[in-house]
């Protein structure tokens, strides 16, 4: 239990190194690269990413997010079909939902044309699909825990403080 | 043209001003600062904590509270203290909410010293103490504290300054700046003298909840004996992630409170409305909030000392409070030498020792008020000073 501080530590800073994490939780850097080896290897901790702002690059991107009404297959429920679109590697994510819809999912492409086109294309026609609904994101606010948006971004307004 | 230096009051005209200021100031002033000097949490206060405060203002619950605070708050308060600590307060007689634990500090120090009452005050600490003893007429008698004893307060340098004119020991751990926390053994060897030369305590353990070690916080008035000679003095501040509510109280005899009520009714009125009922709802639903921060401090604490302690500057393990205070000696530099030179060259902004009392010359001040991202880059450039020294 203690051991799984680490996951939320790494959440939160994937960079911290072993030897920072022992210290931190009070246990021995043999014990922590050992734990952090066996959540990789289970599948606990399925990789390591850099949060990109991608709207401060040259890098043009689009993204949506796509409902999807399907029909259940009668042994494999969504999971089939959710197997077929996770396999996109246009696809981010693909949740099952509860609600109004079924599945969400996010698609990222080049430009919002290339997304419509991912849709019409390679998902609409899908086997079972009954309906797709398509949303823009038009700006990223928040992401993975982090604010994108400058203007929201949290400032340290302290220290203006004399005597403390 | 007046001359005012010969109007106003040369007592107040001859305090200094604190000596943190400075680094504040040439920070300010950078870019790409990395401050580890600000003493006050990066957390904010929880949200059914704000919500509390909205809620009665949605109400309209806009004008005095009595002037010793809500009582319902002084019952919170009161459950808090004997919850946490195991120290029993009445309520009606023996609490008094403040603006601040600082409020409570200058109430109960004008409340018990006579001019040229002596006022022992250990330091390294806090910046205010002096000022605010001079300010009530008081002479203040510091008592150096070092690492040899962990910058803690012994019985032998204690009976050492003690007077025919001694009224009050100030005593505040855990300690701003330097971490340290007395135990029960050690305030208890503390007491012994208090009692023999019948002195009174201001304990301000406004840190209290930020206590890391395994036997937790010993309040000075929890010892016997020391519940008729205390006056307590804690806050939202640090425990709650409330300093801007400017909320505290004093705790303590009853002969005691009742004088400084009546300065606080005169000089204040009542504490903020607002924040005593955000108060009320952090005492009651707060504890596991305050035990979460506390995790996250310790982490941070580990992970700074480890940091230091591995490029050469030396700590002694602080265990309360948000802060470390590293020995600088090994650089060659002082305290303000090695403050300038570092924000200089790697705009890394810490507080120089000796801002805390003279025997803080030769440490620094550094605070893990921040996130770990924050503190490890901080680390980083601070390691690259050194190597460049």
């Amino acid at each position: 239990m203690a051991m799984e501080q680490i996951l939320e530590l790494l959440q939160d800073d994937a960079k911290l190194t072993s030897q920072q994490l022992a210290v931190m939780l009070n246990e021995s850097e043999e014990d922590v690269a050992r734990a952090i080896a066996r959540y990789e290897r289970e599948g606990v901790i399925r990789g390591y990413h850099a949060l990109v702002n991608w709207e401060l690059t040259e890098t043009q991107k689009a993204s949506a997010l796509i409902e999807l009404r399907i029909t259940p297959k009668k042994d494999t429920g969504f999971d089939e079909i959710a197997g077929r679109i996770m396999n996109f590697p246009e696809v981010e994510s693909v949740y099952l939902m509860s609600g109004g819809y079924d599945l969400a999912v996010t698609v990222t492409g080049r430009t919002m044309q290339d997304v419509a086109m991912f849709v019409q294309k390679r998902l609409a026609t899908i086997d079972g699909v009954l309906s797709t609904a398509t949303h823009f994101m038009l700006t990223k606010y928040k992401d993975g825990g982090v604010i994108f948006h400058s203007d929201y971004e949290e400032i340290d307004e302290r220290g203006s403080n004399l005597c403390d | 043209m007046i001359d005012y230096d010969k109007l106003v009051n040369p007592v107040i005209r001859q305090i200094k001003p604190s000596g943190i200021r400075r680094f504040f100031d040439i920070a300010n002033e950078m870019e790409d600062v990395i401050s580890l000097s600000v003493g006050e949490p990066d957390f904010h206060t929880p949200w059914h904590i704000r919500e509390a405060g909205i809620a009665s203002l949605e109400k309209g619950r806009t004008r005095y509270t009595p002037n010793r605070g809500f009582m319902q708050l002084r019952e919170e308060v009161s459950r808090f203290l004997s919850r946490h600590y195991g120290v029993e307060y009445a309520p009606e007689s023996q609490v008094l909410v403040t603006v601040g634990g600082s409020e409570a500090i200058d109430l109960c120090v004008r409340s018990l010293v006579c001019p040229g009452d002596e006022v022992l005050i250990p330091e390294p600490s806090f910046v205010c103490y002096v000022p605010i003893t001079q300010a009530a007429g008081g002479v203040p008698v510091i008592i150096e504290t070092g690492p040899e004893n962990g910058f803690k307060l012994t019985a032998e340098q204690l009976e050492a300054k003690i007077t025919e004119k001694t009224k009050l020991l100030i005593l505040p751990y855990p300690n701003n700046p330097t971490g340290a926390v007395m135990n029960r053994d050690e305030l208890l060897a503390v007491a012994r003298v208090v009692e023999r030369h019948n002195l009174l305590v201001l304990s301000d353990e406004i840190y209290a909840a930020l206590t890391y070690t395994q036997e937790g916080h010993v309040s000075f008035a929890s010892l016997p004996g020391m519940t008729e000679r205390t006056v307590l003095v804690n806050g939202f501040s640090k425990a709650h992630s409330m300093t801007g509510w400017r909320l505290g109280y004093a705790a303590g005899p009853q002969e005691l409170v009742k004088l400084m009520t009546k300065l606080h009714q005169f000089a204040i009125m009542s504490a903020p409305t607002t924040s005593q009922y955000a108060a009320i709802e952090a005492l009651k639903n707060g504890d596991e909030d305050m035990e979460y921060m506390r995790g996250q401090y310790d982490m941070r604490r580990r992970l700074i000392v480890d940091g230091l302690n591995r490029m050469g500057l030396k700590c002694f393990e602080p265990e309360g409070a948000f802060y470390v205070f590293p020995s600088v000696r090994s650089t060659g530099l002082t305290s303000q030498e090695f403050c300038e030179k570092l924000i200089y060259s790697k705009h890394v902004a810490v507080v120089p020792g000796d801002a805390f009392g003279a025997s803080g010359e030769g440490f620094v001040r550094i605070s893990y008020s921040y996130s770990i991202k924050h503190i490890t880059e901080a680390l980083e450039r601070i390691e690259a000073f050194l190597q460049e020294l």
